[in-house]
């Protein structure tokens, strides 16, 4: 397979995905019963009139295939409806949220990958050895341990040193120089995102260990020591490089477990993403912020997915095969 | 996400020949301390939790002692903010939340077994579809989508189980798959094929005693996935405010400002229990897998000796 058909094909996946996603979406909060748009007129203790008038003002008399296709054309246009609770449209709330979550949950995921790659490489270099058995330990209780606990173990030891909430100090001047805003923001990020480091990296350290583990048992290995390279040279040059691969996977297979401990850690320390508004929203009944942010959250992932089956893909020959 | 990509992982995640019945069990947990220890934790926590009504100090729903009230000779574990003994609510969660664990998981390996059996034996188009809707499923956020879900419907019990099984089902049906379709091609099943074995009895005679440890392996490693998400969906408030689970006395205590109380004892053991069990699952579950793989056992691992080994030699595994 050529190089461009694969990543058409890849695209076009990703497309149809997003497209079962809208879909589904849809499916969720219109048509199966005891959904939440079609009781919008069911006001309790209303005038026949009243219902009637509310049916027409959100097309809920329109045949639901009418309403499919407006909502699909309403969303190409970048309409996700108004909020209930913030009367604002939906999506310049979400935008601004999804603003405030990528960066701490980039920091998180990247400092996940980093300390998952070196403990996993340190495990499989000196396995059965105190230190193997010590990273391995820590990264299955790391991975074991409910994301909303480790935050609130965060929360308990660091209560009076870190901010403990929010993401931004209120009582800072406001023309205050760019770097300590910066700063302050940095500060703020450090248990949100160390919590995610700690509930992501278990299982990068595991998958490491193995996949290095395999790549050691490899021939090529074996021909690299008895050419009398430098064990040093063998493990990251020759083994790690290969064993990385199988992680390209995971992190993508991950997105979907981080953006669900993302959600969780927003709620913790009232850090302002999209976890957090989605988290109220339930609690408001705010059916059109739930919808858009379910909807949001998901696209992303897939297109995530996407994009790290572009970099397998690159990192990789023997799938053009 | 790539299936190619997928596949790839899943044939090096374990599997090679399958193994015969019962044996295999307890070869593995003859070979294998992990397997020992994850067995012991999760039959310790199961008997506790049939025991709980009989042994637990005091009543999981009543005041007995004073709000946030210390670890004392009387509570163990302190009390949370209603004035409950933590260790008799600790019992009574962990009753409810295996429960929770157990049927979600039930659901999920129905539905998983069913279509990755159905997927790789049939192949064709029904793998095509089957595998698309799994695709769609591994790729969106579990936990969004269940809250989604839960939230519609209504925080119930039964809800949270029926949501966690019909999402949790799909790494199953990818293990499984690739199984039989491996198994598929196998001399035995094509000869009975040829002597006129209907579909039905080839599933049922030939294929599923294959499946099975590996469906065991994934039904121990889902209970964990099942009993987490139950306490990240708990936390949500998506759980019965009713009821009592390891989920929900962690929202009490973080709802209930446990933190500025400083009731390290409402959160700490909590979270040890969830763990204890999620481990004790993830190194049984492993263990099996681990020895239905083959490709492991080979390292020429002496690097750190400097001296080279047998290849097939194999040191005890870490935990």
């Amino acid at each position: 397979m050529h190089r461009a058909d694969y990543v058409i094909k890849r695209g076009f996946f990703a497309l149809v995905t997003i497209f079962v996603a809208i879909t589904i979406n849809f499916f969720l909060f219109r048509v199966l019963p005891g959904n939440a748009v079609t009781d919008l007129a069911r006001v309790p203790q209303s005038t026949p009139q009243l219902k009637h008038a509310l049916t027409i003002q959100f097309g809920l008399n329109k045949p639901k295939w009418e309403q499919y296709l407006i909502y699909i054309k309403q969303l190409l246009h970048g309409n996700m409806g108004i909020s209930f609770g913030y009367q604002q449209p939906v999506s310049h709330l979400l935008l601004a949220d999804l603003k405030n979550t990528i960066p701490m949950v980039t920091v998180g995921t990247l400092a996940a990958v980093v300390v998952g790659v070196f403990t996993g490489v340190l495990s499989a270099w000196r396995r059965g050895s105190p230190p193997d058995h010590i990273s391995t330990n820590l990264a299955i209780f790391a991975y074991a341990f409910p994301t909303q606990w480790l935050g609130l173990m965060l929360l308990i030891l660091f209560a009076g040193i870190l901010p403990a909430g929010g993401m931004s100090n209120p009582f800072l001047l406001t023309p205050e120089p760019f770097w300590q805003h910066l700063a302050d923001i940095g500060q703020h990020m450090i248990l949100p995102a160390a919590t995610l480091m700690l509930t992501a990296y278990g299982s990068y350290t595991l998958v490491v260990r193995s996949s290095l583990l395999e790549t050691l048992g490899e021939d090529y290995v074996l021909t690299a020591r008895a050419k009398g390279l430098p064990v040093r040279r063998i493990v990251w040059r020759h083994a790690v490089r290969n064993a990385l691969l199988p992680m390209v996977t995971l992190i993508a297979l991950d997105f979907g477990y981080i953006v669900g401990g993302a959600l969780l850690i927003e709620v913790i320390f009232s850090w302002p993403g999209i976890g957090e508004s989605m988290y109220t929203a339930v609690t408001q009944r705010d059916y059109p912020m739930l919808q858009g942010g379910f909807l949001i959250l998901t696209v992303s992932v897939i297109l995530l997915n996407f994009l790290s089956d572009l970099v397998y893909f690159r990192l990789d020959p023997r799938i053009s095969a | 996400m790539s299936a190619q990509a997928t596949d790839q992982l899943l044939t090096a995640e374990g599997i090679g020949a399958a193994p015969r019945r019962a044996g295999f069990f307890l070869g593995v947990l003859r070979e294998r301390k992990a397997a020992v220890i994850g067995l012991a934790i999760i039959g310790v926590f199961i008997l506790l939790a049939l025991v709980a009504p009989f042994i637990s100090p005091y009543s999981a729903s009543t005041q007995t002692c004073a709000v946030y009230a210390p670890p004392s000779i009387h509570h163990w574990l302190g009390c949370d903010d209603g004035g409950i003994d933590m260790l008799s609510e600790l019992m009574q969660g962990g009753r409810i939340s295996l429960v929770i664990g157990f049927a979600a998981t039930l659901i999920a390996m129905i539905i998983g077994g069913g279509v990755g059996i159905l997927s790789g034996y049939f192949g064709g188009w029904i793998d095509v579809s089957l595998m698309r809707i799994t695709d769609y499923l591994l790729v969106i956020p579990d936990l969004v989508f269940a809250m989604v879900i839960a939230d519609l419907w209504g925080a119930s019990m039964f809800h949270v189980i029926m949501v966690i099984g019909i999402l949790e089902w799909t790494t199953t049906a990818r293990v499984i798959r690739a199984q039989v379709m491996s198994l598929r091609e196998r001399v035995y099943v094509k000869r009975a094929k040829s002597i006129g074995s209907g579909n039905t009895r080839i599933i049922w005679r030939h294929i599923m005693p294959q499946v099975g440890p590996l469906l065991i392996a994934n039904t121990v490693l889902t209970v964990a996935i099942a009993i987490y998400l139950e306490t990240a969906l708990a936390f949500l408030g998506l759980e019965d405010p009713t009821v009592t689970t390891w989920g929900t006395i962690l929202e009490h205590a973080f709802d209930r400002t446990a933190i500025t109380a400083g009731a390290w004892w409402a959160i700490v053991p909590d979270g040890f229990a969830i763990a204890a069990v999620i481990v004790g699952c993830f190194l049984f579950g492993q263990a099996i897998e681990d020895a239905l793989n083959p490709r492991l056992k080979v390292a020429h691992l002496s690097l750190r000796r400097w001296k080279i080994r047998t290849l097939a030699g194999r040191e005890a595994d870490a935990l």
